[in-house]
């Protein structure tokens, strides 16, 4: 089973949380409000490796975190 | 007999390494890559075309779904996508002289709730309406359909109704990546298994064909038919996509010894449920809500699908849970596929299949087949460009894949 580290309560089973999302960033690449706004909406990195999210603790303190986690393998990194 | 091995389909394959330029260029030996393929040789004579795949043919998501053909959907332009594909499947043996265990079993979507029986209503009479021929039916007609289920629901779940697809079906899915193969191998295309794609030739903005560890292949047109690694592929071409990729996980039951006739899915409780020609029942649900690349299974989910399966029929508590496995789909954020330019001369792309690429297998191949052969979209794949973003006119249909 997978086990997530919580910032208050420590090492908890992976069911207890919620996936919020991944920090989304627009390209500096991308210049015309417009297309900042369309890429923003709807386009996703994707990244295949290692990311920056935001998680839940939802049956636990009930606080959102920031975890790092490796979509290879969805190993948490701390 | 076992008519799995024993009808193994003949592969003619062709030997020796890539030529050095092909006209057609196709990323992914899945099912969408050589269904292209195939199409591009029988319907427009081209046949000048290559097809790699990093592992063997239909080792990704082809080999990885759960088989259901359906043409149910949310939207009018979806529905007939859907339901050219589903017609198509039931050509498909005739076509191909290959048995791919085509079996029309009806589709049963069940409601639970007042509300989920208002939107089951809905999508009957939108379905009917649009040419895939569904009907509203009740708890007594479910359980002459099928009568392992439990109507109570296990007292918590008890079923209110149910949207009836009459043409859903299933095939197997090796069998229909084998037929593609062999008829795309048959008519001269190069199919290459065990040969990755480890980047895109590029002249200026136009890309120009791919590198590989057997050699540099240029090429008129690049097909990305990649399911999982979608994102990195578009990426070194500078092509920026509306998807994110997560696990969907699955599993099969050792036999069960009688017949279940239908495919039964459920809207409150999110799972679906068929049987496989083995007998084995075979059973999904939502995919995995944090992004990842990894195929591996997960106890929790077995224990929460099982969980919601025995509620509404009690018998699978008998069966155990033989095989499970997890296909890493690409979700595009309005949950339609993209089809068709990428914006970038020479690469086209046929992505966005999150939980609903096995059943249009046919039709995507045969339209992006004309794109390529005409250099125009077919009206049937028009709606679903890339360029449906920037010029906001996603086709959003979240509530049709049953697996959300």
């Amino acid at each position: 089973m997978l086990w997530i580290e919580c910032p208050n309560c420590g090492s908890r089973p992976f069911e207890e949380y919620r996936y919020g999302s991944v920090f989304p960033v627009t390209p500096d690449s991308i210049t015309d409000p417009d297309a900042r706004n369309i890429d923003h909406a709807w386009m996703q990195d994707n990244i295949q490796g290692v990311t920056q999210e935001r998680w839940f603790h939802e049956s636990g303190c009930r606080r959102w975190f920031t975890a790092t986690r490796d979509t290879t393998t969805d190993v948490f990194l701390d | 007999m076992n008519e799995f091995v024993e009808t193994l389909l003949d592969l003619p394959w062709q030997v020796g390494d890539p030529k050095p330029a092909y006209d057609v260029v196709i990323i992914g030996a899945g099912g969408h890559g050589l269904a292209t393929a195939y199409y591009l040789a029988t319907r427009h004579g081209i046949t000048n075309v290559c097809v790699l795949d990093a592992n063997y043919i239909g080792s990704g998501n082809s080999g990885r779904n759960t088989t259901i053909i359906r043409s149910n959907y949310g939207i009018p332009e979806s529905v007939a996508f859907y339901q050219h594909s589903l017609e198509m499947y039931q050509q498909l043996e005739a076509e191909t002289g290959s048995w791919i265990m085509h079996s029309t079993k009806g589709q049963i979507w069940l409601a639970h709730s007042v509300s989920t029986a208002r939107t089951e209503r809905t999508r009957a009479l939108m379905n009917e309406a649009c040419g895939a021929k569904t009907d509203y039916i009740g708890p007594d007609e479910i359980k002459r359909l099928c009568p392992q289920i439990d109507l109570t629901g296990g007292g918590r779940y008890p079923v209110q109704g149910a949207s009836y697809h009459h043409e859903g079906a299933t095939a197997r899915h090796d069998r229909v990546v084998w037929t593609y193969a062999q008829g795309a191998l048959r008519n001269g295309v190069h199919v290459f298994q065990h040969t990755p794609v480890t980047g895109l030739l590029k002249d200026g903005d136009r890309v120009t064909g791919v590198q590989t560890p057997k050699g540099n292949i240029s090429a008129g047109v690049v097909l990305s038919a990649v399911g999982g690694h979608v994102s990195t592929v578009a990426g070194w071409a500078g092509v920026r996509l509306p998807i994110r990729t997560h696990a969907l996980q699955a599993f099969v039951t050792n036999a069960y010894a009688q017949e279940f006739a239908p495919i039964v899915s459920s809207n409150d409780l999110v799972f679906y449920i068929s049987q496989t020609p083995r007998g084995q029942m075979l059973i999904g649900a939502e995919y995995d809500r944090q992004a990842s690349y990894r195929t591996s299974t997960s106890y929790s989910y077995l224990q929460a699908c099982s969980a919601k399966a025995t509620t509404l029929f009690p018998f699978l508590s008998k069966l155990r849970i033989l095989r499970s496995w997890a296909g890493i789909c690409d979700v595009s954020t309005d949950f339609s596929p993209i089809l068709g330019h990428t914006g970038v001369d020479g690469l086209m792309i046929s992505t966005g299949w999150g939980t609903w690429g096995f059943k249009a297998i046919p039709a995507a191949g045969e339209q992006l087949a004309e794109l390529i052969a005409t250099g125009t979209p077919p009206p049937l794949i028009a709606p679903f460009g890339l360029d449906r973003f920037s010029k906001e006119a996603a086709m959003a249909d979240p509530s049709s894949a049953g697996t959300r």
